[in-house]
Parts: C-alpha cells; sequence; structure tokens
C-alpha cells in the first residue's frame, strides 16, 4: 500500500489513502455535504457517477465534480458554504 | 490545439475498452476518452475501497501494450465543433478533436425518481451509494436500506455489507411472480445464476417501494410500502435507484436515431449516421458482458474486420436474450408515478417542486415556465425523471454538454465566429 495523500477540506488537514475520492474525503471530513441548493437545503453527493452535479465543489479554485476527481496532494477543496 | 484521430471511442466502461482492443489490431490512431478519472467504466470502477476485477485487468493490459491507442480519462465532451470534430477538456486543457469514425460507448445511468425527502444528505442512487463507497465512502457500522429496481440493488447491498455496513432492507418494486419468473430461466445464463445466488440477502423484499425519506438535515429513517402496509425504518443511508436508462443524449445531438430510450444500431452496430458506431448500454441496458461483446463488434467493424465481427452475432444473441428477460421482469409498476407529491423537488439544481412541472405541458412549458432542467445537469436527472413520471421525451442537450471552464469555452466561441486558430 503507497503512504497516505494529504489534503485540505475547508482548511482542515485530511490524510486518505490513494485512490480517495473527493466525494469521500467530504465524508471523512465532515458531514459530507457539497452544496447548498436555492432553497436553503444542504445537499450531498447522489449519484455518485457524474451526472447530478450535486457534488460539485471547489477544487484549487476551479469547480469540479467531488464524485469523478480523486484526491491528490496539496489539494485545497473548498464545499459551497 | 486541434488532434486528428482514425477513430474515437466515447466511454471507457466494458464496451469501449472491448472495442479500442479489437480495433487495435488495425494499427489505426485511436482515442479512447472517458470523464472518469480511470477506465472501467460503472462496474469496473477504480478507487480506494474497490475490488480488482480479473476481466478489466485484462483489457487494461492490452490496450497498454496497444501503441496505437491512447487513453484520455477524466476528460469531457464540451462542444460538437464541426462536422466530425468535438470539443474536450481535461482539468488542464482543453482542445478539439477530429475523427473519421467515432463508436459511442457512453454506457447508462440509474433512473432516480422524486420521493418525498430524497434531497436530504445520506439519499443516494443504488448504483450510486456502490460507487461512492468504491471511492472510499466510509460506512462502516451504519444502517442501510436499499431500495428501487433491478439487479443493481442486490450488488450494492453486497458492497454496502462488505464495506461494514449493516443491510435493514432490500425493498424492490418488482412483484414476487415477477421475480420467481426471472430467477427460473436464470439457468441459461450460470453466470447470473451464481452471482443471483452469491448476492441474496434474507432482507430481499419484492412488491415494497419507498415512500418517503424522513430525516432533520439527515436521512434518518424510511417509510416503505410492502404491498398494503406502510412500514417505518430507522436508517443512517438510503440507497434508492429504479434501474438504468442509456446516455443516449450525445448521440441524439450528433444526430444519431434514437427509439426506446436507447441509441438505435444494425448488426454491425452502425448507427443510422455514417461514420458513427454505437455499443454498450447506450445501445439498450443489458449487463457487462453484452455490453463487451458488442464493444468488440463494434471495434472490428469500424476497422472493416467484418468477419472478426460476424462471428460474435452468435454471443451477443446469448446476452441479448438476458437483456431481454431483465426488460421485462423489472418493469416498473405505474403505481411509482405516485411517488412525488406537488410539493417535491424534481429539479434538485433550480429546486423546482414537481407540481410546478407537472400542471405543464411538455418539457419545453416547463422549462419556459419553472427552469426544470436548466441546471448544472441539464435535466439528467428530472428529465429523465419526468419521461417516467410523465410520458415525456427526455431533452437534448445544449453546449455546453456539462458545465465547462470559460477557457474551453472561449475556445469554442471562438471557432463559432470562424477565428483562425483558437487558442487553450
Ligand atoms: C452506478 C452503476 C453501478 C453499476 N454496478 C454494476 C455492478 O456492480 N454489477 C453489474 O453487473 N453491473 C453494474 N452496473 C451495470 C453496468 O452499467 C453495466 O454492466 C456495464 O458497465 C455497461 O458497460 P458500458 O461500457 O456499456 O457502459 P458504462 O460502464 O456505463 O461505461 C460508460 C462510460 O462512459 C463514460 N461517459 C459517458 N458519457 C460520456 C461523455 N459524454 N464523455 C466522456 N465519457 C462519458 C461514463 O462515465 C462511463 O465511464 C452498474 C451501472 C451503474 C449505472
Ligand atoms: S454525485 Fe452526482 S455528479 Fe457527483
Amino acid at each position: 500500500m503507497s503512504s497516505a495523500i494529504e489534503l485540505h477540506i475547508n482548511g482542515q488537514l485530511l490524510r486518505v489513502t490513494p485512490g480517495t475520492s473527493v466525494a469521500a474525503a467530504l465524508y471523512l471530513a465532515g458531514d459530507g455535504s457539497s452544496r447548498t441548493a436555492v432553497g436553503g437545503q444542504r445537499r450531498a453527493p447522489l449519484c455518485g457517477m457524474g451526472i447530478c452535479q450535486e457534488c460539485r465543489v471547489t477544487i484549487d479554485g476551479q469547480r469540479r465534480l467531488a464524485c469523478q476527481t480523486p484526491c491528490t496532494a496539496g489539494m485545497q477543496v473548498e464545499s459551497q458554504p | 490545439m486541434k488532434r486528428d484521430v482514425d477513430l474515437l471511442i466515447l466511454g471507457a466502461g466494458p464496451a469501449g475498452m472491448a472495442a479500442a482492443v479489437a480495433a487495435s489490431a488495425s494499427g489505426q490512431r485511436i482515442a479512447l476518452v472517458d470523464d472518469n478519472p480511470a477506465t472501467g467504466g460503472q462496474i469496473w470502477r477504480a478507487g480506494a475501497q474497490a475490488p480488482r476485477y480479473p476481466a478489466a485487468e485484462n483489457l487494461r493490459a492490452q490496450l497498454a501494450a496497444a501503441k496505437n491507442v491512447e487513453c484520455f480519462t477524466a476528460t469531457r465532451v464540451i462542444a460538437q465543433t464541426g462536422a466530425h470534430e468535438l470539443l474536450l477538456e481535461n482539468p488542464l486543457h482543453s482542445w478539439r478533436i477530429g475523427y473519421t469514425q467515432l463508436i459511442l460507448c457512453t454506457g447508462a445511468r440509474e433512473v432516480l425518481l422524486p420521493f418525498p425527502g430524497w434531497t436530504l444528505p445520506g439519499v443516494t442512487g443504488a448504483g450510486g451509494l456502490q460507487a461512492l463507497i468504491k471511492g472510499g465512502v466510509p460506512v462502516r457500522g451504519e444502517r442501510v436500506v436499499v431500495a428501487g429496481s433491478g439487479p443493481l440493488l442486490l450488488a450494492s447491498a453486497a458492497s454496502a455489507k462488505a464495506a461494514g455496513a449493516r443491510i435493514e432492507c432490500i425493498a424492490e418494486q418488482a412483484s414476487l411472480a415477477s421475480l420467481a419468473a426471472f430467477a427460473l430461466q436464470l439457468p441459461r445464463w450460470p453466470g447470473k445464476l451464481r452471482q443471483a445466488i452469491e448476492l441474496f440477502d434474507r432482507h430481499y423484499q419484492p412488491h415494497s417501494h419507498v415512500v418517503e425519506a424522513l430525516g432533520d438535515g439527515r436521512v434518518q429513517a424510511v417509510r416503505i410500502r410492502r404491498g398494503s402496509r406502510l412500514v417505518e425504518i430507522p436508517c443512517d443511508r438510503l440507497a434508492c435507484g429504479f434501474g438504468l436508462r442509456a446516455n443516449t443524449e450525445l448521440a441524439q445531438t450528433l444526430g444519431c436515431a434514437i427509439e426506446a430510450q436507447a441509441v438505435v444500431v444494425d448488426n454491425l452496430q452502425r448507427t443510422s449516421l455514417a461514420g458513427h458506431f454505437a455499443a454498450g448500454e447506450c445501445t439498450g441496458i443489458g449487463g457487462n458482458e453484452l455490453a463487451q461483446v458488442e464493444g468488440a463488434i463494434a471495434g472490428f467493424a469500424a476497422v472493416g474486420l467484418l468477419a472478426e465481427a460476424q462471428a460474435l452475432t452468435a454471443r451477443r444473441r446469448h446476452w441479448q436474450r438476458f437483456a431481454d428477460l431483465l426488460k421485462r421482469h423489472f418493469a416498473l409498476d405505474p403505481e411509482l408515478k405516485s411517488l412525488p407529491t406537488a410539493d417535491t423537488v424534481l429539479c434538485r439544481c433550480e429546486d423546482v417542486p414537481y407540481g410546478a412541472v407537472a400542471q405543464q405541458a411538455s418539457w419545453r412549458q416547463a422549462k419556459l415556465h419553472s427552469r426544470c432542467g436548466m441546471g448544472a445537469c441539464q435535466g439528467r436527472v428530472c428529465g429523465t425523471a419526468a419521461e417516467v413520471l410523465l410520458g415525456w421525451p427526455t431533452p437534448t442537450l445544449r453546449a455546453p454538454f456539462v458545465p465547462a471552464r470559460v477557457d474551453s469555452l472561449l475556445h469554442a466561441a471562438a471557432l463559432s465566429s470562424a477565428a483562425p486558430t483558437a487558442v487553450e
């Protein structure tokens, strides 16, 4: 097993095993939610496969899908407040 | 930047991988594109908690050995920029790709139907939960309810169990009679029978469907209708999917004929559009075995190896029969049309309630009056739900087909205004 990857989720340091998706990192670091809907509800990944766009977060300044993005070292992930 | 290939294959699941391997012997320049970070598609998904699949490893090794096949993962199709030309984007670049022939292997997605509470965190698709678990979402010690329809429910429950979750219930909407008739046919596909026996779980309940997810800020319980009884099951997660729907939007946008929610193909997997083939679940839901055979036929046919392609038709027929069986016995009960109430959110991107959409005459009207389907997913979730609930045809895509970066969009805009060479 290769060594752990370190990244930041909403400023919090997290260590994960290689192959972990950013969607999983959201659960490992917090409640797993990714964004706030128009009506104010928190939302979390739904389809897990790049279709629903519920998991969109900001990764190193870019909007990306958490479910289709593997964690890499030094990544800065911000969920939508 | 623009690159040209002889053969472009979109989607690197079982169909796309088999197509690339089959076509590689020709020596043609082949590009295999997929929006996931690795090849494998839905079933052979890679990830921190994903098992190893020998069939996938075998195809991956053959692809790696083929010098004329280039794999572009984490790469999306943003727009059509000309005849036989698409705009692609990965996390770093965007570029145009020109092709002589194209094989669409875009697979299928889950049918996600709205019901009260389905927007609560903790509610996912059934295959969706399986995919999230493979990516490392922790479920150890959690109570999971799986619901919806199709063989994927058992596969998803098995993945959750293997990751340490406790299965509280697997609610399958199909009737016991229908499931029994399905099971009696299974010995014709011994591998499938073995799989069904391996995956079977004592919490499996036929003729049951979810009615409501309950919880404050997160799912805490699920209400399930079992025949005429209503039961409430406390849980930490609900994984709910009502079968699969072919990803036909890209094919439709390019101009391929679509019928019965699938890309129309002939015996060599040719679509109605010259130079364009389709294989795997975008041509109809049939499982990974059928997807692989179809992919190989398309790959051989695209490079002119017709005898090799034709040699596979008997195998395709064998697996097509299995696909027909699935379709027949897991057909959705019309009663499910009453899952959402008028104030259940249908369009999750724009928070549009079902009632605001159902009172319109068509998808177009609904979009005009409610913003339904106008959000980031372009109706891939709510449009599919409206297709099931209201019988409306699915919407076509508009460019960008998926949310894209500004630099990619400028690239496309520069092209459409006929500027010379657009930069990245
Ligand atoms: C969530 C989910 C889980 C599943 N789990 C199982 C299972 O455990 N066992 C089982 O037997 N079957 C499972 N299936 C069924 C499975 O889909 C088929 O058995 C098989 O994977 C179909 O192969 P395919 O190559 O046709 O399509 P897929 O495997 O769906 O592959 C299509 C690929 O194309 C990509 N793609 C689609 N559109 C584009 C585009 N525009 N640009 C770039 N890439 C694109 C997709 O991301 C995907 O990687 C699952 C299906 C789903 C939806
Ligand atoms: S969870 Fe649906 S796109 Fe990521």
